[in-house]
């Protein structure tokens, strides 16, 4: 754990010390470039920043509103059919729109489960193995202002769909 | 995709506020939910700008002309439409080096300026093109070493062993990259 911690917090500073230290053998305006790049990084933000306020209102809505309580309660045979644990119903519908908010959900269940239960190393593995689908697929439809998505949506969610099954299937064979 | 996804979510949930007499929680989540953005967007403004800068100094180097021809070979079977546009190429790289070092922050500016490239290539300037679709869903897989915000959680919550996901975690992550391969 304290190598891996060790890895992790030395990567980002890493990364930049070599980036400067490259730029500066090659002689180049090294902070000159930083500030080309920072200004195009203000456009970018600011492309994104109405698709967020727009989807934090119907994710936090579909949340705060019960709905997401009700598709749990409804679906709670199918689950049972394939062994998937009710519990992380809400996790699997959250996870593909909300990056803060599965993170919520997910230590939530990690709390009420036991981290090192069943329920809470497959609610680890759902966040490590999946992405927040939507989240990245309208930021980088938007940025470049795509009408016409194709399949890409239905695609996406199935290889979710797949990454979730997975996580509760290999810890059953595991555990 | 969103003009469909998004009514839906809001007339489902607001309809269904009104009748369950959730109307309360339902304002204040409007309002949180606007603030959280904000704050989001507060917060991304100054890493994006940071590795944005950064990666500037990086693509002024030959540091990333050496990374990229190491992904080389991976990137022409993925986008075989980009032929020899090293440009792109380069962006692409950079954008999944950043994935599978969990840069999560600078992997996103960086898939961007991607993609805008990738646009000035496209035929059709309001559909995706087949390149834009593979970068995309490259984005969604998740597709690192460390994850390294779970583990902090575990950690946070007193777990016996925190790493103890890693391996699941691969092979998920493989499952799941090579489903989506197929459904691409």
């Amino acid at each position: 754990m304290q190598f891996i911690n060790f890895i992790s917090n030395l990567a980002m500073p890493m990364i930049i010390l070599i980036i400067v230290f490259y730029g500066l053998t090659e002689k180049n305006k090294v902070f000159d470039s930083f500030l080309d790049g920072a200004k195009e990084g203000i456009e970018i933000t600011l492309s994104i920043l109405p698709t967020l306020v727009g989807l934090f209102v119907a994710i936090g809505a579909l949340k705060d509103s019960g709905v997401l309580d009700i598709i749990t309660y409804a679906m709670k045979p199918i689950l049972d059919l394939i062994n998937f644990p009710s519990e992380l119903m809400p996790l699997a519908i959250l996870r593909p729109i909300s990056g803060s908010g599965s993170i919520a959900i997910a230590t939530n269940i990690m709390k009420n489960c036991g981290v090192d239960s069943l329920i809470g190393n497959i609610a680890s593995t759902i966040m490590g193995s999946t992405e927040t689908t939507l989240y990245t697929i309208a930021v980088y439809t938007s940025c470049i202002k795509i009408k016409k998505t194709r399949f890409i949506l239905i695609a996406a969610l199935i290889a979710d769909l797949v990454g979730i099954l997975t996580s509760v299937a290999i810890w059953q064979i595991i555990s | 995709m969103l003009n469909i996804v998004w009514p839906i979510f809001i007339i489902i949930s607001f309809s269904y506020a009104i009748f369950s007499g959730n109307l309360e929680k339902l304002n204040s989540s409007i309002f949180e939910s606007t603030n959280e953005a904000i704050k989001l967007s507060i917060s991304l403004l100054g890493t994006i700008c940071l590795w944005n800068g950064i990666m500037q100094i990086a693509n002024n180097t030959s540091i990333v002309t050496k990374l990229t021809k190491f992904l080389n070979p991976i990137i022409k079977f993925l986008f075989p439409d980009l032929k020899d546009n090293f440009k792109i190429q380069k962006e692409i790289s950079m954008n999944i080096i950043a994935n599978i070092l969990g840069l999560g922050n600078a992997a996103t500016p960086l898939g961007l300026k991607a993609m805008k490239s990738l646009q000035t290539e496209n035929k059709s300037k309001s559909t995706l093109s087949n390149s834009m679709m593979m970068l995309i869903v490259l984005n969604t897989a998740s597709i690192q070493l460390i994850p390294t915000t779970v583990i902090a959680i575990r950690n946070s919550l007193g777990s016996e062993n925190p790493t103890s996901i890693l391996f699941p975690v691969w092979v998920a992550t493989i499952v799941a990259a090579v489903a989506r391969n197929y459904s691409n």
